[in-house]
């Protein structure tokens, strides 16, 4: 074990039992996962991705880019988790990734010996011939053996979330600025809100041992997060990775709600992803300690020294038994210490520097620890790290260590601050690239901003937020400003160990060494961006976090260009992994989209019916009767019931759009391509509208209630469009009409009633002040009545089937009453329910266009509607539809189908051909659009367009389906199959 | 992004339909030119870095048409009017 006696936030009281890699152990409340494996000796966590190299813990945050595992199993299980960010729980399963057989023994390790072979550009100069091969060999081989974690074994069974959330300053980070910058817009009184990743507020506080005042850091930050948590203006969000800056002052941000319990608390959500608006906000996101690269620095046992102080203050461990200090900086010097105050034996400091302050110096010496200045650390070796080779004054030195504790200085979180373009800005003095123009409203306080002192930091965070409050008109007063120990630490930049020995990793997780990336600057591929594609380097998880600063700077060796004109690549949200199931939220499975049953859902249910989904709408398709062997039996009775006696549908996902006002005819002429201002009170009119361009948006009736009242119907589909398109002509094209619509598609029911008896059909429930003979309700007469004992009612005398036919509207809710009353009046005449299948079919067999005709890419004389386009008004659409393309004859035209065979089943999409044409797209003549079997004339029919179709009825043509291997004769024929003079509909 | 809507106030933009430009007008029909006219009406943009006035709907809301002014370098909201003032509203 390597938990130390005593110190740290870990509650000793309350051991935690976790398994890795099948073999039990046993952890602290308050450990991460990666604390908990270090305590238990622990060291090797992984395989590298390309390479298989052992490696170990680096960090202890969330930049780690070698610790990643698999959390939990089965459906739960998640790959690629940072171990240094999993909270502990009681039961936690992890395992290792990308080894086998197992971690210990690797078999595809043998790629390191092939490393030459694997470097930079490796699939750009490898896999360029011959093709063939990439599917069938190099995918699969490049599959097994480089790779990271497994996907979860089935769907996922927990929830996500999403949330908003407003406030007037965020604070992103609870280190000592975030906290300062908190406090202070609080004390002013802003709403703030205060979000941290961490599952404890305070940051670094936690990890130095700093005090403040005469208080303990970790202290002070406890008693300051008390003090905003009782503030009832004050939210603090832990476990809240703030990922991302959108517009308008918009964070996301993601909750990992449950992520440290075994399974989500009943009605819990896993994760929850917040959009949070806020006034203005201020990043405190911290810094992250960058590595020094050189040979060997990959193996288990070489960490961050941040880290190393982190597990020792934080979660008392001891990282190793006897450690080593390599490093460009004053910080790591006092993780150095604070590793020999925790009881740690601390071999040498290694610091690249010759001139040391004589202040840490000293303290090395009180402390009896070796000072190497000006040397280097050119290897290492062990599995996982037994010593190191260390170069100074001209020889070089074997240290016997298990712990290499490494600083390159920390580079600022800069992330959030270049999500909207801002560049950052090379700062040679604390060697570290700081906040260029911020997003609206951010500001940055702290580590973030390159005050690297607590001090600093704090002083900082305290301006921060009295900025903000005061910048929204709060009253601030003056602030105090907590003193804390320390100084701004001296940096000396340094980079790379030249003429070390082994590969150097840059970024340890994509297994991009130093040399690919001279290999990059050899060959050319010197910009950031290009480099970073070249070699993947920062292209991993981890998106680079360690590993960016450190490769640019190379590069910027290599060119001699300098690390300010070299720059950074871009940071793009997310700044941390987000799952797709929390962006997802709830919207997944039948959650994707609601669903929308009709008034008379429940009523089509008990009659059996089979549903399908028409956009939201659930629709009832046909209603099999038993003993029916398919769904074309069923679809040809409904359709001869219809034909021969009565049927009914629910009609009422039509769109409906109420229209009032002194100049709705004249609205209506202009919408329109035929004229409706001359519709008389009681009548309703087929009209077809078009977009501006000229093509057909939509076909419907519209019926005049009253002088100055109508109402419309769209297509189910165009119900939203057409809407918004109408609104958009009255207050946008003409806002002089006097006109308001209104959406009634919901409130009203309408169910069709098609055959020849629906008339007596209709008498039975209409209340007897209604008269709906021939001669009171005529073809396309509309008139408002009673039915059921005094349910307002809409009657129209319409007809999609071709029969004679009524659609009568209700209030929606008593659309069933009104199912339940058609059906037991009709009983006498074998009235029969049916579904969109049998509408459609009749529609077909009518020969009218449908949405399969209104694609989008027809006009109106494609349709063959022009002769309804009026010639003496001006409407949406008509000066365009004019444009020589849109009424060139050769364009294809509606015209009907059928098998020359009289057999042949017709598949819709077939495309025309002049018999005895080779079937090129040259001589493609148009294609068929609808098909059914009509029962009505007992074969296949078609609906299509067809090059000058209305001119070859008669004529036969080839219908040719290569798709489903088609290749029939048709004959052209009129659109219209049954009652083409429309005798039943108006009789 | 958030749109401030004159009769609803600041809202999220996904509660908008986007249309596009509104500093197009519809041609006069009956202008012997018309076709053309139409043609750069409907089919010309000028895609401006920088304020740019749009067409927004708030579908979501009041539907009614918000005629915004963005930058379309920043997204930044410069201001928001009514397509059709409300009757009687002396502005």
């Amino acid at each position: 074990m390597s938990r130390l006696a005593k110190g740290g936030l870990v509650d000793r009281a309350r051991a935690l039992s976790f398994s890795f890699d099948g073999k039990r152990y046993s952890g602290l409340a308050g450990d991460t996962l990666a604390s908990a494996l270090l305590a238990n000796d622990v060291k090797l966590v992984g395989r590298s991705f390309k390479y298989h190299r052992p490696r170990g813990i680096v960090s202890a945050g969330p930049e780690e880019p070698n610790a990643l595992v698999e959390l939990r199993a089965g459906a739960r299980r998640e790959p690629n988790t940072r171990a240094t960010v999993v909270e502990l729980h009681d039961g936690l399963i992890a395992a290792s990734q990308n080894r086998w057989p197992s971690l210990g023994f690797d078999l595809l390790s043998v790629n390191g010996l092939v490393a030459p072979f694997l470097g930079a550009g490796f699939y750009y100069k490898t896999f360029m011939w011959p093709a063939s091969f990439w599917e069938k060999l190099y995918e699969p081989v490049i599959r097994r053996a480089a790779g990271l974690g497994r996907a979860a074994d089935g769907n996922d069974p927990d929830e996500y979330e999403k949330a908003n959330a407003f406030c007037d300053v965020l604070v992103i980070g609870a280190g000592p600025a975030g906290l300062m910058a908190a406090r202070e817009a609080a004390r002013a009184g802003a709403r703030v809100i205060l979000a941290d990743e961490d599952f404890l507020p305070g940051g670094r506080l936690n990890a130095e041992s700093h005090t403040v005042g005469d208080e303990a850091g970790h202290a002070f930050a406890a008693r300051l997060a008390a003090e905003l948590a009782s503030n009832p203006k004050v939210r603090i969000m832990t476990r809240t990775t703030v990922f991302g800056v959108y517009d308008g002052g918009t964070y996301g941000a993601l909750e990992r709600v449950s992520d440290h319990l075994a399974e989500p608390a009943p009605f819990a959500p896993r994760q929850r992803l917040w959009r949070i608006v806020a006034k203005r906000a201020v990043l405190a996101a911290g810094a992250t300690e960058r590595p020094i690269v050189f040979g060997g620095n990959d193996r288990p046992g070489v960490m961050a020294a941040g880290a190393v102080q982190a597990y020792a203050n934080r979660f008392g461990v001891a990282a190793g038994k006897n450690l080593a200090v390599f490093a460009n900086n004053d910080e790591a010097w006092r993780a150095a210490f604070d590793a020999a105050q925790a009881g740690i034996a601390v071999s040498a400091i290694v610091d690249v520097r010759e001139t040391i302050s004589p202040a840490l110096t000293a303290e090395a010496e009180r402390r009896d620890i070796r000072v190497i200045a000006g040397g280097q650390v050119i290897g290492t070796r062990g599995k996982t790290l037994s010593g190191i080779e260390v170069r100074h004054g001209g020889t070089t030195e074997a240290l016997a260590i298990d712990t290499l504790a490494v600083s390159g200085g920390w580079s600022p979180n800069v992330h959030l601050t270049c999500h909207h373009g801002g560049k950052p800005i090379w700062n040679a003095d604390i060697a570290a690239f700081v906040p260029g123009a911020t997003p609206p409203g951010l500001s940055v306080a702290g580590a973030a901003r390159g005050h690297f002192s607590l001090s600093g930091a704090l002083r900082d965070g305290v301006q921060a937020g009295t900025a903000a409050a005061s910048d929204l008109g709060f009253a601030t007063a003056t602030p105090e400003i907590p003193i804390a120990d320390d100084a701004e630490p001296a940096i000396a930049a340094f980079w790379h160990v030249a003429d070390s020995k082994g590969p150097a990793f840059v970024d340890p997780q994509n297994d991009v060494t130093a040399k690919d990336v001279g290999i990059a600057f050899k060959e050319g591929f010197r910009s950031v961006e290009l480099l970073k594609r070249y070699t993947t380097l920062g292209m991993a998880t981890d998106q680079g976090k360690t590993s960016n600063v450190t490769g640019l700077a190379i590069m910027a060796e290599l060119t001699g260009a300098g690390i300010s004109e070299t720059g950074t690549t871009i940071f793009r949200p997310p700044y941390t992994p987000v799952a797709i199931g929390a962006l997802a939220g709830h919207h997944r499975g039948k959650d994707f989209r609601p669903t929308r049953p009709t008034p008379t859902h429940e009523w089509a249910a008990e009659q059996g019916a089979v549903f399908v989904e028409t956009g939201l709408w659930l629709r009832a398709q046909y209603f099999p009767r038993p003993g029916e062997a398919d769904w074309l039996t069923t679809v040809n009775r409904e359709v001869s019931a219809v034909r021969a006696s009565v049927g009914l549908i629910d009609v009422s996902t039509f769109g409906k759009i109420d229209l009032q006002g002194p100049d709705v005819g004249a609205f209506l002429d202009r919408v329109y391509i035929n004229g409706f201002s001359a519709l008389a009170v009681g009548k309703a009119r087929y009209g077809v509208m078009l977009r501006e361009d000229g093509m057909v948006m939509d076909d419907g009736t519209t019926a005049r209630l009253a002088p100055e009242h109508y109402v419309m119907t769209t297509t189910t589909a165009n119900a939203a469009k057409v809407y918004q398109h109408l609104e958009f002509c009255l207050q946008v094209l003409w806002p002089e009409l006097d006109v308001a619509i209104a959406s009634v598609s919901e409130q009203w029911a309408q169910i069709a009633l098609a055959g020849p008896r629906s008339r007596d059909v209709l008498a039975r429930v209409v209340d007897d002040s209604v008269d709906v003979s021939n001669e009171a309700l005529p073809y396309m007469g509309a008139i408002i009545g009673t039915v059921m004992g005094g349910i307002p009612a809409r009657l129209f005398r319409l007809s999609f089937s071709g029969e004679l036919g009524y659609e009568i509207a209700v209030p929606a809710r008593h659309g069933e009453t009104l199912a339940r009353a058609l059906m037991a009046a009709g009983a006498e005449f074998g009235i029969t329910p049916y579904g969109t299948e049998a509408l459609g079919v009749m529609r077909i067999e009518k020969g009218h266009v449908s949405g399969n005709e209104l694609s989008g890419q027809t006009t109106a004389r494609d349709l063959g509607l022009g002769r309804m386009a009026s010639t003496k008004k001006d409407y949406v659409g008509r000066t365009m539809a004019g444009r020589p393309g849109l009424t060139d004859p050769e364009r294809p035209t509606f015209v009907g189908f059928k098998p020359v065979d009289g057999t042949s089943r017709l598949r819709a999409g077939a495309h025309f051909l002049k018999v005895g044409a080779p079937a090129d797209t040259a001589n493609d003549e148009g294609y068929m659009t609808s098909v059914c079997y009509s029962p009505t004339l007992q074969h296949w029919i078609g609906l299509g367009l067809l090059k000058r179709g209305p001119e070859r009825i008669g004529e036969r043509v080839r219908a040719y389906d290569p798709v489903r291997g088609g290749d029939i004769e048709v004959e052209v024929c009129a659109p219209g199959f049954v009652d083409p003079d429309g005798e039943k509909l108006r009789g | 992004m958030r749109i401030p809507c004159p009769y609803c106030g600041a809202r999220d933009a996904h509660e908008f339909a986007y249309l596009g430009d509104a500093t197009v007008t519809r041609p006069d029909p009956a202008a012997p030119d018309a076709e053309d006219t139409f043609f750069d009406y409907v089919y010309l943009r000028d895609n401006p870095a920088g304020p740019h006035s749009e067409w927004w709907y708030h579908a979501s809301g009041c539907r009614q048409w918000v005629r915004v002014a963005r930058d379309t370098r920043t997204h930044a909201i410069l201001g928001t009017e009514l397509a059709r003032k409300p009757a009687g509203d002396a502005a």
